[in-house]
């Protein structure tokens, strides 16, 4: 298959679901192997770290999270351009799956980030570069949330938060830059947290195995979110009705 | 002068006639931000230090909030009386008529503010050394919060409720313009040269004026499309 | 192993709060992903369901008054 013809046939719903199907169930099972490898290695089998004992075993849950959430909202930012130039069904939907998924990452980051704050620097809340950077990453998922739910039109609010994620995405390196400068007019030098490319390898290898994993599982759970996006916005076509009625009369055989 | 020029200086004109008309309205923002002011100065106190040493944050923060107050009326009266349409399917460029009523906003707001920076500085016990670096980060500073703004009110004008979250999204986006505007004030104020964060100011000003027309069109669009 | 002990792992030397909290909340976003979506889904084939069956019944009720 071409590269033009892969482009085609994303524009078809049906074609998506039907090959979501296995993709997702790969996805998922890799996600499910990486994230209990690299968890368990990282939580039982890694030596502490030497500053701060056990408590960095926290980084094996706080990178990921950070790391994906800020992936996602590039992907995001890349679905609304195809979606405004190309109008493709398929990157609306991704728009809309993909903020629930990106809203609970860029929280869960935050939250590991102050748990891990209490023993490292003595307070729950630090004003670091990358906390306050995922902070204003929150409020910008937090706006595409409430965008799509304040316009009643599926269609006229994918656009929108299409709109909206263009407009966030050229301002993230903005706002980072920005925000790694206000740290150092307002403190000094913080303490840093244990950087991956200074860790031994048995300290970074259970990371990247993390890292790898929650990718896997953001691909696993977009396609079924994208599956279940594509049932409902195609609920009245003749091969979703097919499908249900394939799948009770199946449920009613059992 | 070409076509282009004319269409802008026309709609120019029209909006800032419009404006003039409506003077309450537009003074509305400049009255929030000296009782926002006064407010600061009472819940504070009005020790020299403290309120000094806070005064760049104070005057950036309330130069950010009355301008998200103007911007929710950006469009609205357009919108409702059916001109922002006309605007948008007449054959000429809409980029041009977005500007140049994003340019009038700016002028009620973020102009007005840049020459009414002295009386805030004044009032907030702001060090004199710093009171021309103030003016000048919200000169070049404050376009970026127009046009990002407009962004947010083009793409909230349909909705019935659209000021908080008109808020939600237009804030974050300002972040670095607040930063990079307060930080100078606060280097200039002990007397450190600030140029590169000025010029900062400018590159996203510039940006802002580059990429967010087409933004702004493309929202009132799709704004225009649910109604 | 590093950790010599079972208790010694769930203590994490003295930060075990630290640790396994931010691990529960973790297992508490993803399961919430998960089954957040299974849950719509299953939803949305219950629901679709039972319309197919209704409209299944109203075609096979026309049906008969056309031939009486």
């Amino acid at each position: 298959m071409t590269l033009k013809e892969l482009w085609h046939r994303l524009g078809s719903p049906r074609w998506f679901y039907r090959i979501g199907g296995p993709l997702g169930a790969v996805l998922g099972g890799l996600a499910l192997v990486l994230l209990t490898v690299g968890t368990v290695w990282g939580l039982a089998f890694a030596p502490p770290d030497y500053q701060q004992g056990n408590s960095f075993r926290i980084i094996y849950v706080h990178v990921p999270t950070a790391i994906v959430a800020q992936s996602a909202y590039l992907l995001m930012g890349v679905a609304g351009v195809v979606l405004l130039v190309w109008r493709m069904k398929l990157a609306d939907m991704v728009l809309a799956a993909t903020v629930p998924f990106g809203l609970t990452m860029t929280a869960l980051a935050l939250f590991t980030g102050a748990v891990w704050g209490k023993p490292t620097w003595g307070a729950w809340w630090v004003w670091d570069a990358r906390t306050t950077s995922m902070l204003v990453l929150l409020f910008l998922y937090v706006g595409l949330f409430a965008l799509r739910q304040a316009i009643p039109r599926a269609e006229t609010a994918g656009r929108a938060c299409a709109v909206l994620a263009v407009v966030g995405v050229i301002n993230i390196p903005i706002i980072k830059y920005s925000v790694d400068w206000w740290l150092t007019l307002h403190q000094g030098a913080t303490f840093k947290l244990t950087e991956p490319p200074s860790m031994p390898p048995e300290m970074w290898l259970p990371l990247l195995l993390n890292v790898l994993g929650i990718y896997c599982f953001f691909g696993a759970n977009l396609v079924s979110r994208l599956r279940l996006e594509i049932l409902e916005r195609e609920r009245g076509t003749q091969w979703v009705r097919d499908l249900v009625t394939g799948r009770s009369q199946r449920e009613a055989a059992a | 002068m070409s076509g282009a020029g004319s269409v802008f200086l026309a709609q120019f004109r029209r909006e800032a006639l419009a404006s003039l008309r409506s003077l309450q309205e537009a003074v509305n923002p400049l009255v929030f931000l000296f009782l926002a002011i006064t407010l600061f100065a009472l819940g504070v106190g009005v020790e020299a230090e403290v309120l000094g040493r806070m005064a760049p944050g104070i005057i950036w923060v309330l130069v950010l909030l009355a301008n998200l107050l103007a911007l929710d009326g950006l469009f609205r009266r357009d919108y409702d009386d059916g001109t922002l349409e006309q605007m948008l399917l007449l054959g000429r460029p809409p980029f041009l008529a977005v500007l140049a009523k994003v340019a009038v906003q700016w002028c009620l707001t973020g102009l007005a503010m840049t020459l009414l920076a002295p009386v805030a500085a004044l009032l907030l016990f702001l060090p004199p050394r710093a009171l021309g670096t103030t003016m000048l980060t919200l000169l070049v500073g404050s376009p970026a919060l127009t046009l990002l703004g407009a962004v947010g009110a083009a793409l909230t004008v349909g909705l019935r409720r659209g000021g908080v979250l008109l808020a939600l999204l237009v804030l974050p986006l300002a972040v670095p313009t607040l930063i990079f505007g307060a930080g100078a004030v606060t280097l200039a104020m002990s007397g450190i040269d600030a140029s590169a964060q000025i010029y900062w100011l400018m590159a996203i000003s510039m940006l802002s004026l580059t990429m967010a027309p087409f933004a702004i069109q493309a929202a009132l669009h799709i704004s225009l499309e649910q109604s | 192993m590093s950790f010599s002990s079972l208790d010694a792992f769930f203590a994490m030397g003295g930060h075990g709060l630290y640790v396994w909290l931010s691990y529960g909340a973790a297992v508490i976003i993803f399961a919430y992903n998960v089954l957040s979506v299974r849950r719509r889904r299953q939803k949305f084939f219950r629901d679709a369901g039972d319309l197919e069956r209704r409209r299944a019944a109203a075609v096979e009720a026309t049906g008969e008054s056309h031939r009486s």
